[in-house]
C-alpha cells in the first residue's frame, strides 16, 4: 500500500441540476469544468490531464476545444459509472503521483432526464435474443438493484418502512440545500409510505434518486501546488488522503446474483480495509459522509460495509436518526442522489469538498474527515 | 452472420426443452452466467450439462412494466439450485411466492417467448 495521498481537491464546479437543461451534455460539461478550473485559481494552460468514467458520452478532446486547453499530457477512463465514480480520483492521483500530470480536471455530464433516460425500460432493440435477466423480467435499474438487495435488507429485518426513515433523512438535509431537487420539501415518514411502488416490497417512488440533467466537474492538484493556492487566499487545502476501488471475483456491478455470499458486501469491505489502511484512519474518525445512493437500499449495505456500525446495527442506526440532521454519522449533507440529483454519484463528492472547505449549506461543525464512499471504489478526504 | 453469444447454448436448450449450464472440461466446475473461460481454473474448453430443474427461492420482487402499465406485473425471483448455482426466473404462480419455497422450473411460453420459469411445488399448492 502506498500510504497517503499526495494530491488535493483544488476546484469544484457544477451546473444548476435541473430536469431539462434544454442544452448539449457539452454545454454543460464545459461550464461545469470552467467554473472548476475558475474555483482552484489555476490558469487553464496548467491543466493536463482529463478523467472521467466509460459511461460519461463527452469526448476529451472536444471538452478541450470548449475549454481551451493547450495541451493535454494525460487521459483516463474509470470503469462504469456511478458506483466506480470516485475511482477517477484515484486515476487522478495515479497520474500526479507519478509525474504525467500536473492538474487533472474530472468531469460527468449529462441530460439524463431529458434525453436517455436510465431509469427507461432496457428491453434490447425490437426482435433482440432472450436475455437471462432482462427477458424474466428486470428491465430497470431499480429493479435490478431491488433483486439483489433484498437479501441483504431480509437479513437486517430492515423493511420499506425502514428504508422511509432513512429517506426521511436524506430529505431533510436536501430540504436545506439550495442547490438539491428537493430544496424546501422535507417529507414526512407517511409521505414515504404513501408514495407509490415502483419494486414492491423493496422501492417506493421516493426510494429512488432523482434522474437529473447537470455537470459536475473537479480539479485535483499536486500537494505542493494546492498547498500554494490555498496560502494565497484560495480554498483550504482538502487533500486527498486515500481513494481506492475494490472489484473482487464474483460480484458484478448491476447483477450482482451469484456472488458467494449474497448479504455480506465484499467488494465495500475491500474499499473499506484498503482506504483505513492507506490513511491510517478508522470509520470512527469520520466526521461526514456521502454513501452513493442511487436506491435507499444501498446506503444501509455501505454503511455496514464501510464499518460506520456493526454489522447488523444499521436497522438501530436508522431508527435512531444517525443519518440525518443531529446524527452521529451525517450521511449525505447535501441530500444525496435522492435529495439533491443524480450526477452519477460525483455530486456526492462536491459535498465532501464543500463540507471539508466549511462551505456546505449544511456544514457539520469543525468536520475535518470526510469519507466519500461508493460500492466498489471509496475516497478520504481531509481538511488540512 | 451474427456473431454467437456466450449464452446462445442456454437458449437452444430451453427451445430443445431442457435446462443447461456449463460445466469446465478442465476442473469439473459449473458455472452460471455463461462465460467464455472458467474462473476456477481458467479453461476455456467446456461441456453442456443439463441441470436438475429443482430450486429454492431466495428473494422475490414485484416487476411492474413502467411504460406498459396494461401488462401483467410478473414475479421475479432469484432461485438456489441445489448443484450450487444461482438463477433469475419469474414465478408461474406467483400468489406462493415465499423465501425458502421450493421451485421446479417450466419451460413455458410468456409474451410469444419461451423462458425457464419456476412453480412452485410442495404443501404451499
Amino acid at each position: 500500500m502506498s500510504g497517503p495521498g499526495k494530491t488535493a481537491v483544488t476546484g469544484i464546479g457544477q451546473t444548476a441540476y435541473t430536469k431539462e437543461s434544454g442544452r448539449t451534455v457539452m454545454s454543460l460539461c464545459a461550464e461545469a469544468s470552467a467554473k472548476a478550473i475558475a474555483d482552484s485559481g489555476l490558469e487553464r494552460g496548467q491543466i493536463d490531464g482529463l478523467i472521467s468514467f466509460t459511461m460519461d458520452t463527452n469526448s476529451d478532446m472536444d471538452l478541450q476545444a470548449s475549454l481551451g486547453l493547450p495541451m493535454v499530457r494525460f487521459t483516463a477512463k474509470a470503469p462504469f459509472g456511478g458506483e466506480g465514480a470516485y475511482a477517477t480520483f484515484q486515476l487522478a492521483a495515479a497520474a500526479i503521483e507519478s509525474g504525467q500530470a500536473n492538474n487533472v480536471l474530472i468531469f460527468r455530464a449529462f441530460n439524463e432526464r431529458s434525453e436517455a433516460r436510465f431509469g427507461q425500460p432496457n428491453y434490447g432493440p425490437q426482435g433482440a435474443p432472450r436475455d437471462l435477466h432482462r427477458s424474466l423480467g428486470l428491465v430497470t435499474p431499480g429493479q435490478v438493484y431491488a433483486m439483489w438487495h433484498k437479501p441483504f435488507l431480509d437479513a437486517r429485518g430492515l423493511t420499506n418502512e425502514d428504508l422511509g426513515h432513512l429517506v426521511v433523512q436524506m430529505r431533510a438535509w436536501a430540504a436545506n440545500n439550495p442547490a438539491a431537487w428537493f430544496y424546501g420539501r422535507p417529507i414526512t415518514l407517511e409521505d414515504h409510505q404513501r408514495s407509490r411502488w415502483i419494486v414492491d416490497p423493496v422501492l417506493r417512488l421516493y426510494d429512488f434518486c432523482q434522474e437529473t440533467d447537470g455537470g459536475v466537474a473537479f480539479i485535483v492538484s499536486r500537494l505542493d501546488t494546492a498547498r500554494a493556492l490555498s496560502q494565497n487566499g484560495g480554498s483550504p487545502l482538502v487533500r486527498v488522503l486515500g481513494v481506492q476501488q475494490a472489484w473482487p471475483l464474483g460480484e458484478s456491478m448491476m447483477y450482482n446474483y451469484y456472488k458467494s455470499n449474497l448479504v455480506f458486501p465484499e467488494d465495500t469491505v475491500h474499499v473499506a480495509n484498503a482506504l483505513w489502511e492507506q490513511t491510517g484512519l478508522s470509520p470512527a474518525e469520520i466526521d461526514v459522509s456521502t454513501i452513493y445512493d442511487n436506491f435507499s437500499s444501498s446506503i444501509p449495505i455501505s454503511y455496514e460495509g464501510y464499518g460506520l456500525c456493526k454489522p447488523g446495527e444499521v436497522r438501530d442506526a436508522i431508527l435512531a436518526g444517525e443519518f440525518g440532521p443531529g446524527g452521529s454519522t451525517p450521511v449525505n449533507t447535501n441530500g444525496g442522489l435522492i435529495g439533491e440529483a443524480y450526477l452519477h454519484g460525483l455530486n456526492n463528492a462536491a459535498e465532501c469538498v464543500r463540507q471539508m472547505r466549511g462551505t456546505s449549506p449544511n456544514q457539520i461543525e469543525g468536520a475535518k474527515v470526510a469519507l466519500c464512499a461508493g460500492r466498489q471504489c471509496g475516497m478520504v478526504l481531509a481538511r488540512e | 452472420m451474427q456473431a454467437k453469444r456466450d449464452q446462445d447454448f442456454f437458449w437452444e436448450g430451453i427451445d430443445r426443452g431442457v435446462l443447461l449450464a456449463q460445466k469446465c472440461d478442465g476442473c469439473g466446475q459449473l458455472r452460471h452466467p455463461p462465460q467464455p473461460g472458467c474462473a476456477k481454473c481458467g479453461s476455456d474448453q467446456w461441456s453442456e450439462t443439463v441441470l436438475s430443474g429443482e430450486g429454492t427461492i431466495l428473494a422475490f420482487i414485484e416487476s411492474v412494466h413502467p411504460t406498459r402499465r396494461d401488462e401483467e406485473s410478473r414475479c421475479v425471483c432469484l432461485v438456489e439450485l441445489p448443484e450450487g448455482l444461482r438463477m433469475i426466473s419469474s414465478l408461474l404462480d406467483p400468489e406462493n411466492a415465499g423465501n425458502g419455497a421450493a421451485v421446479k422450473f417450466e419451460i413455458a411460453e410468456h409474451n410469444g417467448q419461451l423462458l425457464p420459469l419456476v412453480r412452485t411445488v410442495g404443501e404451499s399448492q
